[in-house]
């Protein structure tokens, strides 16, 4: 008679333990690459509790740059960016463009002269289904060079320690040119009047397959008049909201798109590092925007401007700060999004 | 009556053996991805798209061969309870293959987000822009992805407990190679 395969007791025990260490080994490794074992990796989610103000975020508005207003318009393209880009927006044309002018803080209810960093989100949307989006400030240059020094500025500036920041500058010597410009730099009474600065690093690929670090600027074609912050603040808490809607209503604005082309030893990885004035820079079109609506209930609302949605001819380069903001932009989006009945959709702000 | 088959197709098998090595992949690509604010988020985020898109391709192929060639029965000595768990887990899995590329995609088109693939390739938005359905997508895509992978567990379990207690060619119906264990559910048989 053939002797019965099965094993003995010994070896069924084994055989359990065995699957065992496989089950739990596999739960194990998916923990670790969830991040659950490892409370020091920086996730999005830590980099929005750094952000948030000591009393807690506004439920239903986004993580920064919480204050803000909805334009739409087009955005006229010359043409001459297709000589360093194939990307299809920057064929000759007009393009749907869908925009917010925004504050650089996490408090909607923030009074306009007291946010240093304005910002513009931009969506540009050529007719093939491509976008391109992009989230630029009126800062020359950023903060931090890495996410993680951005992280870090933000634990100083919501430290209760007073010397907090005074410790963060003196460790990132990089922080002076942007510290430099919030206190000394000009400020406008309009969104109209201010630069947008791309910042970050970004290549530009042509027809020939021939790469181009680059980076892009909004510059106002509306005169500028530079105003003292004091003068700001005897306006009313939502003067710019006001201001703009106002200017539009009586013509389109307009932004001329500056596209900064590096030289091969030029920074791209560092957004605190401008690059030298004689740049070859391309003027490679228009924003022309149109139309002013409140965000409560606007189409920007549910619209996040993430800087690595880009249409085929832009990639992102070795800066690492795109990456780290489409992964928090994106923890922002979800939670935002999900708390909605906090924001409800009734317009608050002036009507166009 | 027909003769009753031991194996899964070749056919079968490549696709449970390679569509488990990419869905196992997915699982820790999203989890990995969404944890991280490293460079590497980018190419994970459009790796996962991607994939997730071949997945569901892949599991539609999956769907018509297993109507056409069927299973092969389980062993006649499997309990009841068992045979019955075995069956509803191997619908949720077909079901999560289908589902979890199809929520990820909806989920996408209702934050108003191309759904760029790798290569420059965009899929047309399933649904339109939604704060509401992106919120109800997220939580399906979320905690059906945790189900999936304690069910893929379980299911693993299983068939190792087929492959090394039980020694009842079930294991062998799917063996990613033909593995000879036949003979041992029959001389298993013979000896009870
Ligand atoms: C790691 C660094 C950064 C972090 C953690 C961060 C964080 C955030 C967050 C959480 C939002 C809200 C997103 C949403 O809910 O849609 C936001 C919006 C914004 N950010 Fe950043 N940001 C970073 C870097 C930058 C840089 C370098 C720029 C400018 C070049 C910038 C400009 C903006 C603008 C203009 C918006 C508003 C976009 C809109 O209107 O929706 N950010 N940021
Ligand atoms: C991502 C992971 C996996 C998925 C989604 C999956 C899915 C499935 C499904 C749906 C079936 C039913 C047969 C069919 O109609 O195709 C099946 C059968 C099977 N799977 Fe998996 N599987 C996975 C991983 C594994 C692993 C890791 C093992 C082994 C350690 C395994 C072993 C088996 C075996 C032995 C069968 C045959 C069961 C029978 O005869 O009814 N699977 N799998
Ligand atoms: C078999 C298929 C899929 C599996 C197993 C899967 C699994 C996962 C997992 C585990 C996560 C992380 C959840 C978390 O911890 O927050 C995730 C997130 C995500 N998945 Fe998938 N996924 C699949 C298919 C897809 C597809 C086809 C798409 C889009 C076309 C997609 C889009 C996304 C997105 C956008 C996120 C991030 C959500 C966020 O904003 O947090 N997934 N997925």
């Amino acid at each position: 008679m053939p002797e019965p395969r099965p094993s003995p007791a010994h070896s069924v025990l084994g055989s359990i333990v065995l699957i065992g260490v496989v089950v739990a080994g596999s739960a194990a490794a998916f923990a670790y690459t969830a991040g659950w074992l490892s409370p020091e990796r920086l996730t999005p989610w830590k980099m929005l509790q750094a952000l948030a103000p000591p009393s807690g975020p506004a439920l239903g508005h986004r993580r920064n740059h919480a204050k803000g207003i909805c334009f739409t318009g087009v955005f006229e393209s010359n043409g001459s960016g297709a000589a360093i880009s194939r990307a299809s927006v920057l064929a000759a044309g007009q393009y749907p463009a869908l925009g917010r002018f925004n504050l650089g803080t996490p408090n909607p209810d923030a009074a306009d002269a007291s946010v240093r960093v304005r910002g513009m989100g931009l969506r540009i949307t050529p007719p093939n289904g491509e976008e391109w989006r992009t989230a630029m400030i009126n800062a020359p240059v950023f903060a931090a060079s890495t996410p993680e020094g951005f992280h870090e500025l933000l634990l100083a500036a919501g430290s209760k320690d007073t010397n907090a920041m005074k410790v963060f500058a003196r460790a990132h010597p990089e922080f002076a040119t942007f510290g430099a410009w919030a206190r000394n730099g000009p400020w406008t009474g309009s969104y109209a009047e201010d630069h947008f600065n791309g910042l970050n690093a970004f290549i530009f690929t042509d027809s020939s397959g021939a790469d181009h670090a680059v980076r892009w600027s909004l510059l106002p074609q509306a005169q500028i008049i530079p105003v003292a912050q004091d003068d700001l603040e005897k306006l009313g808490a939502d003067f710019l909201k006001q201001e703009i809607t106002q200017r539009v209503r009586s013509g389109p604005q307009r932004w001329t798109m500056a596209v900064t082309v590096a030289n091969p030893s030029d920074p791209t990885a560092d957004p605190t590092k401008a690059w030298p004035e004689d740049r070859r820079t391309i003027d490679v079109g228009t924003l022309v925007v149109q139309r002013i609506e409140a965000e409560a209930d606007g189409p920007c609302r549910d619209i996040n401007f993430d800087p690595t949605v880009l249409p085929p001819g832009i990639r992102t380069s070795d800066d690492p700060f795109p990456a780290a903001r489409s992964s928090v932009y994106a923890k922002s989006y979800d939670l935002r999004t999900a708390e909605a009945k906090d924001y409800p959709r009734i317009p608050t702000g002036p009507k166009p | 009556m027909n003769a009753i088959r031991h194996h899964f197709a070749p056919l079968q098998r490549l696709l449970h053996w390679l569509m488990a090595i990419c869905i196992l992949a997915m699982l820790f690509i999203g989890v990995g991805m969404v944890s991280t604010i490293m460079p590497k988020y980018v190419p994970l985020v459009s790796i996962h798209k991607t994939l997730g898109t071949v997945i569901f391709v892949l599991a539609l192929i999956r769907l018509v061969t297993r109507f056409y060639y069927g299973a092969p029965p389980l062993p006649v000595d499997l309990p009841e309870p068992m045979k019955l768990a075995a069956e509803l887990s191997h619908y949720a899995l077909y079901a999560l293959m289908i589902g979890m590329p199809l929520l990820g995609w909806a989920m996408l088109s209702a934050s108003a987000y191309p759904a760029e693939l790798y290569g420059g390739i965009y899929l047309p938005a399933l649904l339109p822009q939604s704060d509401s359905l992106h919120t109800l997508l997220w939580n399906a895509h979320f905690y059906l992805a945790f189900a999936f992978f304690a069910l893929i567990l379980m299911h693993a379990a299983a068939a190792l407990f087929h492959a090394l207690v039980r020694h009842d060619g079930v294991f062998a119906a799917m063996a990613p190679v033909p593995i000879r264990e036949e003979a041992t559910q029959v001389e298993y048989r013979v000896a009870e």
